[in-house]
């Protein structure tokens, strides 16, 4: 009984739609926020991240709005983030229905921003996403969506960040990321090395192996990935069993429920793909069973 | 039924408001004195800082009528800060009193493993109760949070513990109070199972 690894999709949205590019450029449609939202929660997804990529001023509202039909989907905690540079902003956020935002370009420009955020909602809301770019024998800080150098070791800065009250790293491979040839394992590995809070891997995954060696070689706790969920390349439910029976821990709703249903005679069924419309059968069900584990 | 959530400015409610609207039951924020007094079933969702949460209490007036409600069997669920709140006192923030409902005193978790404690965790049931009724015994539910009632700490009422560089308090329940450390209302199904729970005893 342990903390399991958690498996995080991400909808890189323009504010109202998902898009997702190679190496952050040659943005593409791949889909409806809400609707992928919902696929996700359904699929025993851990958590999601929704990210305004465009990031634009004008363009606000319409993200608070995406944020907020994003949240009446889920079940399951909710990370938001891009372009917040102020504690207002991020109230916006976490008032649209947020548990968590997350912070990078602003974060680098104005370090105070972690601790005014960590002190307002807590350092478990306060995402420091640091995106890494591999450069002479070390990380680099990358900022504005990987376009931008900043001179900053990005094992050193996250390390700040922490102890200015980010509660999580959510970090990037720009080498990797829409490369699909697997996460950074040495940077997730430095990385996990130093930092004393959770530590989230995203850029590159495409097989369940990589996701497979970023937790066993990688140390991470959990890992992020967009295109290949939306893609339907990588099926959130089938990733989890393959790591499950690496022997890493995962959470896998399906295996104690579709035993206890047996006795209730839904053997086939599994609680994650119940909708809350559904969930009056989660009881019956559970009613018919005469020997629930936990209830003696 | 009608559910009063405690909403004294820095939790994010919504997030319960919608979990308990899926489940079919109406909820009320509320922050005066008058309605917490009076309300039919409680529920203190918390995130964020111990000293927040106590502090708003009291500038609002609120810790009394939430007692005496309490006291007068209204059924009272804690989430998170929620459940932290019931014990006499939290390192998080020495020099504030807690609701001192149970004994004991909150306390940070060990530095030895990674803080916060943040992700889907696994509970260790240690008696039978009626907030835990039809949950699988292998259920996660979500955590996020540095402090925890320390299971040696925390006298009375524990119905189940989780083990994050120490033991804690994860469920709590007593007479018409109950609480958990977990966010029910972000745990996927085995959450709303406990709302249902809770629910199902309040009614």
């Amino acid at each position: 009984m342990s903390l399991a690894r958690r498996i995080i999709p991400c909808l890189d949205t323009d504010g109202a739609r998902v898009v997702k590019g190679v190496n952050f450029a040659s943005l593409r449609d791949a889909g409806d926020p809400a609707a992928l939202a919902a696929r996700y929660n359904a699929e025993g997804a851990d958590e999601l991240v929704v990210l305004d990529i465009a990031a634009s001023r004008d363009q606000r509202p319409t993200f608070l709005e995406t944020i907020r039909r994003v949240a009446a989907e889920l079940a399951i905690p909710l990370t938001a983030g891009g372009g917040i540079r102020s504690l207002d902003d991020a109230r916006a956020v976490v008032l649209a229905g947020a548990d968590k935002v997350t912070v990078n370009t602003a974060a680098v420009a104005r370090p105070d921003l972690i601790s005014e955020l960590s002190r307002e909602f807590g350092a478990q809301a306060v995402v420091l996403a640091v995106d890494g770019k591999r450069a002479d024998g070390h990380w680099e800080v990358m900022i504005r969506g990987g376009r931008d150098s900043t001179g900053l070791d990005a094992v050193s800065w996250a390390k700040r960040g922490v102890s200015l009250g980010a509660g999580e790293i959510l970090l990037t491979s720009i080498d990797r990321d829409g490369t699909q040839s697997g996460f950074d394992i040495p940077l997730t590995a430095a990385m996990a090395e130093v930092v004393s809070v959770p530590l989230i891997a995203s850029g590159g995954a495409k097989l369940p192996e990589h996701f497979a060696q970023v937790f066993a070689e990688g140390a991470a706790d959990a890992a992020l990935a967009a295109s290949i969920f939306h893609d339907g390349v990588q099926s959130i439910r089938e990733l989890k069993k393959f790591l499950a029976a690496r022997g890493i821990e995962v959470r896998l709703p399906c295996r104690s429920r579709a035993s206890i249903c047996r006795a209730g005679k839904r053997s086939n069924w599994c609680a994650d793909d119940v909708a809350s419309s559904r969930l009056p059968m989660y009881s019956a069900c559970f009613k018919n069973s005469r020997n629930t584990p936990g209830c003696t | 039924m009608n559910v009063t959530l405690l909403d004294y400015g820095a939790g994010n409610v919504t997030s319960v408001e919608r979990a308990l609207h899926r489940l079919g039951v109406g909820s009320t924020r509320a922050s005066t004195p008058e309605i917490i007094a009076s309300a039919e079933v409680l529920l203190l969702p918390g995130v964020g800082h111990y000293a927040t949460l106590i502090r708003a209490l009291d500038e609002r007036a609120l810790r009394q009528p939430l007692l005496a409600a309490i006291r007068r069997g209204a059924p009272f669920l804690g989430i998170c800060l929620g459940l932290q709140a019931l014990y006499q006192s939290s390192e998080e923030a020495l020099e504030l009193d807690g609701l001192e409902l149970f004994p004991g005193e909150v306390r940070a978790l060990p530095a030895k493993v990674k803080l916060p404690h943040m992700g889907w965790n696994q509970l260790s049931i240690k008696r039978s109760s009626r907030m835990l009724a039809n949950i699988p015994a292998d259920a996660y539910f979500y955590f996020a949070h540095s402090y925890a009632a320390i299971e040696s700490n925390s006298g009375c009422g524990c119905v189940a513990t989780c083990t994050h560089g120490a033991e804690f308090v994860a469920v709590l329940e007593k007479e018409n109070i109950f609480a958990v450390q977990f966010h029910p209302e972000k745990s996927g199904a085995a959450g709303a199972q406990i709302l249902r729970n809770f629910l199902g005893l309040a009614a």
